[in-house]
């Protein structure tokens, strides 16, 4: 076994470390306590909270990647060890090969027979056009007509294992946070729910195929499970290459005004004026571009993927720092007419200093509400993008491209749902679980809304 | 006023000099028209003569900003940067890749585009508007949290699924009208209806939330108390009070999307076969026609930036404190 640092899993990591650390820092300070206390205190945003909390320990098991060490053949003898050119990672282990058990071509959930007809053999031996059995679903069932009993009596057994779990995983935290104020009561349920959903998710689709194959026969859950990281990824990852551009630049126009805010206005309003996604579109373009004249710099097919999906994220950042520019810009000026600040200026103390430690922490509720509200914009983005054909690699599951493949496919008899349906459920839920969570990070950390609550 | 927009427009050109320019780097600087040459020829056995000819054809085998061969005002002229970008001031859009001219393209299917695009604004705005009324009148109640969560997950569906679940019930399912497609003689409304419902419904969730969150901010000023106090009815103190007043951050949102409209939609013009400049730049896109994609971005800015000039003079015309100087 050999790991593999892919770019985006080491980024990915490397923001949730920094958001610990900011959060860690953050824990001495009662005013953000109290804004954060106040986002945890409705059961809503547990709920949600714990949804998103789901959804990134997905995305991060499924950040962690490593190639398979192959059996050397008999007749080779040699202690060097050769990998597989396929990268695993560890979400793909987790889920007991979901992802390995490939039909010929669509099948319809929990169906046992392929959803086309093939030429095959009776049992006489003659050649006869009906629907094949499939390869990975019911077979160990002896009779057809045993699968409902079957898939009744499994899922109570997963749904024992799931409890099983879940009072391994609930239980010391009820030990530890028996007399918190906040409804932890909420959060539980929701991981019992999740957690009962993964193990019943995870032991039928060792017998079913619980959402269907696709056209190329691979398993719907699983690529829709594995959507879960592109869309985690992108959604935080755009932000974090947006950040630094539009604070920096926002903080410097607000507080030095004069000719620096005039360039910085021009820049943004010039931005802003041209229509965005075609932007996108001739960025991703042209590093498309750039990629298929030099193919020669990507080891394996998953880097030059990750290339693509690193670049759109910056893309997508690159874009989409006007708005939070402005909003910071403004803060600024505000801020920078207050006393204490002109205080600090007759003292004597240094732009730089001023700026980060006066300014600075004035304008972070802005980031944060932006953090999360951008966050569900780009995951919807990611589906739109991949419709137009610039989003990320086909070969790296996400919702746009499985969306992408089976848009045409509802105009068919019978019609095949089940491919939408599964992008639709998952990314229905992260995006409603962060919408409703923005919702109330924003009216917890907007002085607006809280003094609207405060004088009401 | 007259001279306050004129102003506006000198403002302008700097803000169109710089997408010119930016586009410029895009297409020409980071990506040389070589490399261009080679995307458009196929990835393998490009000869450079078949470089050097295509070049020729397309008119990129000139320098990119100064040409020293030339004699006189040609040196600056007879350039990539004159030919390609300066030509997009005066509208000279050339021709695409594929031979056609951009203008004519531009002309002819700019109004299938707004055909959509208009009835989908108008009713949008109107339906919003009344659901957030309905919403701002039960405020405080239960109702008025279980449409914001109703709304919120509206917000949460992709643009794609009400595309495509409008298309399989309303077309497939019920078969009330064509899946796709467009006429411009006879029964345009029949390919018109369902594009223009797909576009109202999905917008109808953050559209919705945005104007009640208006609505309540203006619910909460002193004088619908007065206006309460003095024996107005909820309705009157709605319509007669709150809508009037609330017309103005309306305005702002609403208005510097006007000239936009004339792009149309990407997603429903595509999807619903609509021949107008949304599916036009899709076609662009996929098929790597720059020329298109430049000209759509320029043509992009203009009407942005007509549209923030018509939101200054909509700030007058509603609200008469505002003077314009």
């Amino acid at each position: 076994m050999k790991p593999v640092i892919l770019w985006s899993d080491a980024l990915i990591f490397l923001l949730v470390i920094s958001l610990a650390l900011f959060f860690w820092r953050l824990r001495n300070d009662p005013q953000t306590r109290e804004r954060w206390a106040e986002v945890f205190s409705s059961r809503l945003g547990m709920v949600a909270f714990t949804v998103i909390a789901a959804y990134i320990m997905v995305a991060l098991l499924d950040s962690l990647h490593f190639r398979r060490a192959l059996e050397n053949p008999e007749s080779l003898a040699t202690e060097e060890v050769f990998y597989d050119n396929k990268v695993t990672s560890v979400f793909d282990v987790l889920t007991g090969g979901m992802g390995e058990r490939f039909e010929r071509t669509y099948s319809a959930p929990f169906a046992l027979l392929s959803f086309e007809k093939e030429n095959i053999k009776d049992a006489d031996g003659h050649d006869i056009r009906d629907f094949p059995p499939l390869r990975h679903a019911g077979q160990h069932l002896s009779h057809p007509d045993e699968r409902a009993g079957d898939i009744l009596g499994k899922s109570v057994r997963a749904l024992l294992w799931g409890l099983l779990l879940c009072a391994l995983v609930i239980t010391p935290q009820w030990l530890l946070l028996r007399g918190s104020r906040f409804p932890w009561l909420a959060s539980w349920t929701t991981q019992a729910v999740i957690l009962c959903s993964a193990v019943w998710m995870v032991s039928l689709s060792r017998h079913y195929h619980i959402l269907g194959t696709d056209q190329g026969g691979a398993d719907v859950l699983f690529q829709s499970l594995k959507g879960i990281r592109t869309g985690v990824l992108l959604g935080t990852l755009a932000t974090l290459v947006m950040l630094p551009i539009a604070v920096t630049l926002g903080v410097m126009a607000g507080y030095f005004k004069g000719w620096v805010d005039d360039v910085v206005q021009y820049l943004y309003t010039t931005l802003s004026s041209i229509p965005g996604i075609l932007l996108i579109a001739a960025s991703v373009l042209l590093f498309q571009v750039y990629i298929d004249l030099n193919p020669d710099f990507f080891a394996v097919g998953m880097e030059k993927a990750d290339a693509k999906f690193i670049a759109l994220c910056f893309i997508l950042g690159v874009t989409s720092w006007s708005t939070l520019c402005r909003l910071i810009r403004a803060e600024t000026l505000k801020i920078s007419q207050l006393g204490y600040v002109q205080a600090a200026h007759a003292f004597g103390v240094s732009h730089t200093r001023i700026l980060g430690r006066h300014v600075l922490p004035n304008v972070v509720h802005i980031i944060l509400i932006t953090f999360v509200l951008d966050f569900s914009a780009l995951v919807l983005a990611e589906a739109v993008l991949s419709y137009i054909g610039v989003g990320v690699d086909p070969s790296m599951g996400s919702w746009g491209n499985m969306i992408n493949g089976a848009r045409s496919e509802l105009s068919r008899e019978p019609t095949i749902w089940w491919t939408l349906t599964g992008a639709f459920f998952f990314m229905f839920v992260l995006v409603l679980a962060a919408n409703l969570f923005s919702d109330l990070v924003r009216d917890a950390f907007d002085p607006r809304t809280s003094l609207r609550r405060a004088s009401a | 006023m007259f001279a306050y927009i004129v102003r506006r427009l000198i403002y302008a050109i700097p803000i169109l000099v710089g997408v010119n320019l930016l586009t410029f780097t895009l297409f020409f600087v980071v990506n040389s028209p070589d490399d261009m040459a080679a995307s458009q020829l196929g990835d393998k056995y490009v000869t450079p003569e078949a470089i050097e000819n295509w070049k020729q054809k397309n008119g990129y085998d000139k320098p990119l900003f100064l040409n020293p061969d030339a004699a006189g005002v040609a040196q600056l002229t007879d350039t990539i940067f004159f030919d390609k970008s300066v030509r997009l001031f005066a509208f000279d859009f050339g021709r695409s890749e594929s031979g056609r001219d951009i203008t004519t393209d531009v002309a002819t299917r700019m109004w299938p585009s707004l055909a959509v695009a208009l009835p989908t604004f108008l009713v949008g705005i109107g339906v919003n508007i009344c659901v957030a009324l309905m919403v701002v009148m039960f405020r405080g109640t239960r109702l008025d949290r279980g449409a914001v969560f109703v709304f919120v997950a509206l917000m949460s569906i992709s643009y794609l699924f009400y595309i495509i679940g409008g298309q399989f019930l309303v077309a497939k399912t019920w078969r009330l009208v064509p899946i796709s497609g467009f006429h411009t003689e006879g029964q345009v409304w029949k390919f018109l209806i369902l594009p223009v419902l797909v576009g109202v419904v999905a917008g109808i969730g953050a559209g919705a939330r945005w104007y009640r969150t208006l609505f309540l901010e203006e619910a909460n000023q002193d004088y619908v108390r007065t206006a309460r106090a003095k024996g107005c009815s909820e309705l009157s103190i709605l319509f007669r009070h709150i809508l009037p007043n609330a017309l103005i951050p309306i305005l702002t949102g609403v208005v510097v999307l006007i000239p936009s409209l004339f792009m149309g939609s990407l997603l429903i013009e595509s999807f619903f076969g609509i021949p107008g400049l949304g599916s036009y730049m899709l076609d662009a896109i996929n098929s790597q026609d720059f020329a298109i994609v430049r000209s759509m971005v320029f043509i992009g800015s203009i009407l942005y930036i007509i549209g923030l000039l018509l939101t200054d003079i909509s700030y007058t015309w509603a609200d008469p404190r505002v003077r314009l100087s």
